[in-house]
């Protein structure tokens, strides 16, 4: 029983972390055509925010976080102004341009913090004890707050102008331009949503996981198949297939042996099963052929 | 004697005709003179060294172009062929004691074998996410290859394999010339009526379908071209390191791949070559400042793009060459009028 109990709180702990993760990879790709690869390479840098306010320079975590989530989210749409936007056309480009920023990002942070293993203190200290299987605090409250901000986020998308104003570029770019609204506009503040999600992820899990430069090539791997697996560009998909990620992965570690080799293998195989059956992915929309 | 004098003169004509009127073609002459010469000058190891993985890397890098680029289906997975070419190839030699001249053409049957496997699935897919799907091959070979440290040495990798050739100069003969004989059968691949099909597929696959072509099999045969040159880069990596490791496989080194690519400017081929010949050594020289090699690397990349974003080669390619708007032929910036029809370039 004990180890059932476990597969459920790890699957869904890693499953919010890659739906928060894959909504904002998925949000800037369905508005603004961007493969962002540095989009897990933000995730990290909030994560080691974090660690710079509350060991640097001796503040609360909750400080830490709130400076996170700010610095990283106009981190990323100055990036985005600089490097991305000059070059939005060029599909290819954009594409390296996101790579090379990624290196850019770890390799600052192995200057600045070296490559070492660290770690950051959680938010809340303690745990429950249900059926045997210590369920720590922090990862209820990551859990919680993941929810909240994907509620959070639905609301924003369905219920105010701005959301109205990101679904119609999302939908048709050059409609959405003639029917009044800035599209360049709208792609820079989904950037900065999409890059303040990204923060955020990392500000909630990083007390749950080890700190070092390259921490954002895993997440990075399985929010693309996530994505995949779930259509691109729709949100309800990225979410259902990050659970459906996370719990393969849960699975796997726990019951198959050398599960800790194997886990994305497995889930990326997953993906690519699903894809012989559906190539659009679970709930995507296939795209008119563009031409 | 006049037969040879004859075909002297028949070169001589070619060469002060189609190649000494066009810089980008002496340059290219150049560049192979260069590379063929380059060891009676210099018997330095260490940059004998540098420009045989140069090469090495030029012929996966080309090879992407010729998927990636000329047909369009954008693979993030590059990193699977090379490293099936490099652990077909260390496995055969380690196991079997086959000696790298066979190791490597088998290593790379087996790249081959590795496209038509993900090409299969893969060909229902277009666009990102082809792209996003290809990321996954090589990661899930990771996780098998670290699964099975018995036969491919897990993290450690696969060590002690025989050398490419007795000696450095040897060994860098062997990768400069396949790097240029391949690299010049990949071009003139990309210059046939098949590169003409890859071509059209990429700008329009529907209309090729409509025009009668079986675009299947042509996307197919893209990835398992794409895959034997990459496979066979990657059994020449193997051999001249001497390890086939999980380096090989690994999500940087596809990035890489698209990189010196992108850089360097798709559907070109000479493109990718030449970026590798830029930055790789570029890499190496940055080795002073150890700690901000990759940082600079990443600058130089960003800075490129955001003023070519069509590629280096390209770019370049148009400052010193225009064409002629009449009959489509190059000339040089400097002239005013066309070298074949006397038509005015503006």
């Amino acid at each position: 029983m004990g180890f059932v109990l476990n597969i459920i709180v790890s699957g869904l702990i890693s499953g919010s972390v890659y739906a928060l993760l894959a909504i904002g990879f998925s949000l800037i790709f369905g508005v603004a055509r961007i493969v962002n690869i540095a989009h897990t390479a933000f995730y990290m840098v909030a994560a080691y925010c974090i660690y710079f306010v509350t060991h640097k320079m001796g503040f609360h975590p909750m400080w830490g976080m709130v400076a996170a989530i700010v610095m990283v989210t106009l981190l990323g749409i100055i990036c985005y102004n600089i490097f991305i936007n000059p070059i939005r056309e060029h599909e290819g480009a954009v594409l390296i341009a996101t790579i090379a920023l990624a290196m850019a990002l770890q390799e600052i942070m192995v200057l600045k913090f070296t490559g070492t293993y660290l770690s950051v203190p959680s938010l809340v200290k303690g745990y429950l004890l249900i059926l045997g299987v210590k369920v720590f605090y922090q990862q209820l409250l990551t859990f919680c707050l993941a929810l909240l901000v994907m509620a959070v986020l639905w609301v924003l998308l369905m219920r105010t102008k701005l959301g109205l104003a990101i679904r119609s570029t999302a939908q048709d770019k050059e409609v959405a331009n003639l029917m009044g609204i800035n599209e360049a506009r709208v792609a820079m503040i989904t950037m900065g949503i999409s890059v303040g999600l990204a923060a955020f992820t990392g500000a909630v899990v990083v007390p749950l996981t080890i700190l070092q430069p390259h921490m954002w090539m895993h997440p990075l791997i399985m929010i693309m198949a996530v994505v995949v697996l779930g259509g691109l560009g729709s949100l309800k998909g990225s979410f259902l297939g990050a659970y459906i990620l996370g719990f393969a992965e849960a699975l796997v570690v726990f019951l198959a042996p050398m599960g800790a080799f194997l886990k994305g293998s497995v889930a990326l195989s997953i993906m690519i099963l699903v894809l012989l059956i559906r190539p659009e992915g679970l709930f995507g929309v296939s795209f008119e052929e563009e031409r | 004697m006049d037969l040879i004098l004859f075909y002297l003169r028949k070169l001589f004509t070619i060469l002060k005709n189609e190649v000494l009127v066009l810089p980008s073609r002496v340059v290219a002459v150049l560049f192979f003179l260069i590379l063929l010469l380059l060891p009676v000058f210099t018997k330095d190891a260490y940059l004998l060294r540098i420009f045989t993985l140069t090469s090495i890397f030029a012929i996966l890098a080309a090879s992407w172009d010729l998927l990636s680029g000329f047909t369009g289906q954008m693979n993030f997975g590059h990193a699977l062929f090379f490293g099936v070419g490099a652990y077909g190839a260390a496995l055969l030699n380690k196991y079997a004691g086959i000696p790298p001249w066979g190791t490597i053409p088998l290593g790379a049957l087996g790249a081959v074998v590795a496209g038509l496997i993900i090409g299969i699935p893969c060909l229902r897919l277009r666009g990102t996410y082809l792209a996003l799907t290809t990321l996954a091959f090589p990661i899930i070979l990771m996780g098998i290859v670290f699964a099975l440290p018995d036969l491919t040495g897990g993290e450690l990798g696969i060590s002690g394999i025989a050398r490419l050739a007795g000696s450095r100069v040897a060994s860098y003969y062997i990768a400069v010339v396949t790097m240029l004989g391949l690299c010049s059968i990949m071009w003139k691949i990309t210059d046939s009526n098949t590169g003409i099909i890859f071509h059209a597929i990429r700008e329009d696959e529907l209309a090729v379908r409509s025009a009668g072509i079986n675009t299947t099999r042509y996307k197919l045969l893209a990835f398992c071209l794409s895959g034997f040159f990459a496979g066979v880069s990657g059994g020449l990596y193997a051999h001249f390191m001497r390890i086939a490791g999980p380096s090989t496989l690994e999500v940087s080194m596809s990035f890489q791949v698209v990189i010196w690519a992108v850089f360097g400017g798709i559907v070109t081929i000479y493109g990718p070559v030449g970026a590798v010949f830029i930055l790789y050594p570029l890499l190496e020289l940055l080795r002073f400042w150890q700690e901000y090699r990759t940082l600079m690397f990443a600058g130089v990349v960003l800075l490129i793009l955001l003023y070519m974003p069509d590629g280096l080669f390209p770019w370049l390619r148009d400052k010193i060459e225009k064409e002629c708007p009449r009959c489509k032929i190059r000339n040089v910036a400097m002239r005013h009028t066309c070298r074949v029809c006397t038509a005015p370039l503006d």
